[in-house]
């Protein structure tokens, strides 16, 4: 390497300047030259650890702010699930069993385990346990409606406030007037610690709940729901169009000015910024097509006119590195153009066109400004079943919960952004590996 | 018969006609294949696409023209004390029947005329429905069998195929042009509708930004739409992005096209590309809950007082993001400078840094120029960001702690709201949209050209 020679020259320099006398001068000259030399050199290493270090700060302070979410309090109860007490008169009408009240049972059993003395104490008491204690209990009745009229033993959610003081994000030397829970309380929650009812737990809801008001019953669930089948529909528009596109202007295209079009089209709207995209969407699809809004179809068609460019470009690049002669063999033995590229170039090309889409699917699973624009934001409580239905996704959910007050919605956004950083690593890693794994030297 | 359902029907149609073809194109030369102008399976191609495209084309052009038809004949039946009313009305009116015909929720008062009229749009539309059913299945039908009667050994059945094929090819290359085609109309139409209510002095010039909310159906509140306090706004949250960026950057790409081992810099460059790939709604949250709280526990102790939300926050939080924007684009054109000169300015005694500076650096200006050029419209164009951590009140300061907000801001803040589509409340997000797209677009066609005039001056 040249580089290397130059080093070489130069660290001999300084020995020779040094055998003459008289050369004070040059010899500060040359100590200041080599001084600017490794502080110029510096400023690089300073700036290439700041970026490294700005990475690092990232992630792990998203990371330590989502540890508590992964974990959530639950109360271990004996409830007793009375048919009358619950209201039930039909076991086999489901719907009855669905709309029952079974946060009474919990409470019930959690007054059995402390006695509340009176009103006030009652209402602490009920404090401890989340509105949602009782999601558990109606899923185990729901699923078997034998175990009415036995006594089950259940972990119910805690509420959220306790959540916090267990893991403690709050801390007990707050004064009482300034946490949500009480002295009382906590001196219930070290007693029910102590009897190993009170515990922390993996928690399921965060992946298959909706969004909720009470962060300790929400979950990305639905969220997660909406981006998959927009990644579906991206995937589904994306692969035929932005390959054809790619194969018509790496392959056939004339020298023309509507190929000049289409090329300074494509370039130019690879960087138009996304949000544009969103308002191309509400104003074609929603407002003039009449499309539903906050529909996956929709958002997934407006990610699609995003990443194309993207993908084509990418594409293209994988199409180019495929070496004439594989064409020129084929157009040989007698194959017209088009066989010559869909039997032979395609295929050759697969892996890199695999990699560009799995990154345009990346990028339009991490986009948030377009799809606010189409009314994603809306609260959506159930899981979409239909690509037509109302659904959030999983940035969208991010940004949403960001703007909520309760200390508990911090953690939940920050798990939420893990699991969506998980996805986007395995999908850039799983680029990677097939670039690795598929890459050919011709 | 719902949409998806008839697409099925028409692709297993197309499959079956497939298979049917190719048999058919067996069978007339008895076995013979050399005999055929193509391959067998390309006539069954040909009948499959006799079959498919009258049929798709039966479909998409009645999906066009059907609620144009239905809409026209709708706003004709309304009572004439609704036609005579205001005008905006008519349209509010005119979705909510809609919404009823299609089971949907309305938040407006139901009358009994809008019942009526939503009950006959309801049976009109499901009239149409099966109309095009039928349209859509005889245009199939008499496809497919034009196409089973062209079968003939002379028939050039693989180039017709190709030519269909190549037809496909261009129509999805031309998506990009009818992408730029719709930004530009889409917001150029519903601009010219805002600037109907609002004059263009008053958004191009005016200092005060006070859009004043109009709930849905009330009409008549005006406020004031002067753009330059958030066009002030974009423009200083990225001044401070690029202050953080370029010199980080820059920096980081000259140590690594230029000092770093091989080895340094295949582990570093994809480390700093991280940065560019996460989300920015990921960096927004950073924003919010660590950088923000951060800076202003910082500024407290020095005596600075620094909002959680400030031009600051978001701006350096922007920075970070576009790091590798300027690093991996510099980068590439440094490399880019040949050796030769590098190596004659060693050979005239110069020390590395010298170079870099003396030599490399000025060969490398137009493209180091280019790519800072992009990052800038990449932080024009950011969102989630400054919708996060830079705040809501438009701010014509120039003090970077205090919040500041920004194009972006304002077009996502009048269009999550409940508003009524045709207000200028509403439509000014389509001037700022369109104000940005300007912008953006003006900015990336320089740093292109930039960048590629001086690609040519080493090839």
């Amino acid at each position: 390497m040249s580089n290397a020679h130059a080093d070489d020259s130069f660290e001999s320099a300084p020995r020779r300047v040094e055998g003459t006398t008289r050369t004070s001068h040059w010899q500060k000259r040359l100590r200041r030259r080599y001084a600017a030399e490794k502080r110029f050199q510096a400023y690089g290493i300073i700036a290439i650890c700041l970026g490294i270090s700005f990475l690092v700060v990232l992630f792990s302070s998203i990371i330590g702010n989502a540890l508590p979410a992964f974990t959530e309090a639950r109360i271990k109860l004996e409830v007793h699930l009375d048919q009358g007490d619950l209201g039930i008169k039909d076991p086999s009408d489901e719907g009855e069993l669905l709309r029952a009240y079974y946060l009474k049972p919990v409470r019930e059993a959690l007054k059995k385990v402390i006695p509340p003395a009176d009103r006030a104490e009652r209402k602490d008491l009920y404090g401890l346990l989340s509105v949602n204690a009782d999601a558990k209990v109606r899923q185990m009745v729901l699923s078997d409606p034998t175990v009415l009229g036995t006594t089950q033993t259940v972990w119910v959610l805690a509420s959220g406030d306790v959540d916090v003081m267990m893991k403690g994000i709050i801390g007990r030397d707050v004064p009482e007037e300034r946490r949500q829970i009480n002295d009382r309380q906590l001196a219930w929650m070290d007693q029910l610690v102590e009897q190993g009812l009170l515990e922390q737990k993996f928690n399921t809801t965060l992946f298959t709940a909706a969004a909720s008001a009470e962060p300790e019953a929400a979950g990305v669930g639905a969220a997660l729901v909406g981006s998959l089948m927009m990644m579906g529909v991206v995937l589904i528009l994306t692969l035929p169009i932005g390959v054809a596109a790619a194969v018509y202007l790496e392959e056939f295209a004339p020298v023309n000015w509507f190929t000049d079009l289409i090329e300074v089209n494509i370039n130019n709207l690879a960087a138009v910024p996304s949000i544009v995209f969103g308002l191309l969407g509400l104003a074609v699809f929603i407002n003039f097509m009449e499309l539903p809004r906050a529909a996956p179809l929709i958002g997934g068609m407006v990610l699609t006119l995003m990443t194309l460019p993207t993908v084509i470009i990418a594409t293209r690049a994988a199409l180019k590195a495929v070496p004439p002669s594989i064409r020129e063999a084929a157009l040989g033995v007698g194959a017209s153009k088009m066989q010559s590229i869909f039997h032979h170039v395609l295929p050759l090309a697969g892996p890199g066109i695999l990699t560009s889409i799995i990154i345009g699917l990346a990028q339009a699973l991490g986009e948030t400004a377009p799809l606010l624009m189409i009314g994603m934001v809306a609260f959506v409580v159930d899981h979409p079943s239909t690509p037509l239905d109302a659904a959030t996704a999983l940035p969208v959910q991010i940004y949403m919960w960001s703007g909520l007050p309760e200390r508990g919605f911090v953690a939940r956004t920050s798990a939420a952004i893990v699991v969506l950083l998980g996805f986007l690593i395995i999908m850039n890693a799983s680029a990677v590996w097939l670039r690795r794994k598929f890459e050919r030297r011709w | 018969m719902s949409l998806t359902t008839m697409l099925l029907v028409l692709l297993v149609a197309a499959l079956a006609v497939y298979f049917l073809g190719s048999r058919r194109a067996r069978q007339v030369v008895r076995g013979e294949i050399r005999q055929l102008h193509s391959l067998p399976p390309f006539y069954g191609a040909y009948v499959g696409l006799w079959l498919a495209v009258p049929a798709l084309a039966v479909m998409i052009l009645w999906l066009a023209i059907e609620p144009m038809i239905l809409g026209a004949s709708l706003r004709a039946d309304l009572p004439a004390s609704v036609l005579n009313g205001p005008k905006d009305q008519i349209g509010l009116i005119v979705s909510t029947i809609k919404s009823l015909a299609t089971g949907g929720v309305t938040g407006s008062t139901i009358e009994p005329f809008m019942m009526e009229l939503a009950d006959d749009y309801a049976a009109a539309k499901a009239t149409g429905r099966s109309l095009m059913t039928a349209a859509v299945f005889a245009a199939a039908l008499a496809g497919g069998v034009v196409g089973f009667l062209h079968i003939r050994p002379a028939m050039r059945a693989r180039n017709r195929v190709e030519t269909v094929i190549r037809i496909l090819l261009i129509v999805a290359s031309s998506i990009a042009i009818l992408t730029t085609a719709g930004i530009v109309l889409s917001m150029l139409f519903e601009t010219i509708n805002f600037f109907r209510e609002v004059p263009l002095a008053n958004f191009f010039l005016g200092t005060t930004w006070d859009p004043r909310f109009a709930a849905a159906g009330s009409g008549g509140a005006t406020g004031q739409f002067g753009m330059l306090p958030l066009l002030w706004g974009t423009m200083f949250v990225s001044i401070v992005a690029m202050a953080v960026a370029v010199p980080v950057g820059l920096f980081a790409a000259i140590y690594m096209a230029e000092y770093a081992a091989p080895k340094v810099r295949s582990v570093v460059k994809p480390l700093l590309e991280i940065l560019a790939g996460i989300p920015t709604v990921v960096y927004g949250f950073f924003a919010l809950v660590t950088v923000g709280p951060f800076l202003r526990d910082i500024g407290g102790t020095i005596g600075l007082d620094i909002d959680a939300r400030s031009t600051l926050t978001a701006g350096f939080v922007m920075g970070i993001m576009i790091i590798p924007f300027v690093s991996s684009l510099s980068d590439d054109v440094i490399t880019a400078v040949p050796q030769a000169m590098r190596e004659g300015s060693y050979g005239l005694g110069a020390t590395r840094s010298e170079t870099i500076r003396r030599v490399v650096f000025p060969a490398a200006l137009p493209g180091i120029v280019g790519s800072i050029l992009l990052a800038v419209s990449r932080a024009i164009g950011e969102t989630m960001i400054v919708v996060m951590a830079a705040g809501v009140t438009a701010n014509l300061t120039a003090n970077p702690l205090e919040p500041i907000t920004t194009v972006t801001v304002k077009i996502v803040n009048q269009l999550t709201g409940d508003h009524e589509f045709s207000s200028p409340q509403t439509l000014v997000a389509f001037a700022l949209g369109m104000t940005l797209f300007v912008i953006t677009l003006g900015l990336n066609i320089v740093a292109l050209r930039v960048v590629r005039k001086y690609r040519e001056q080493y090839e």
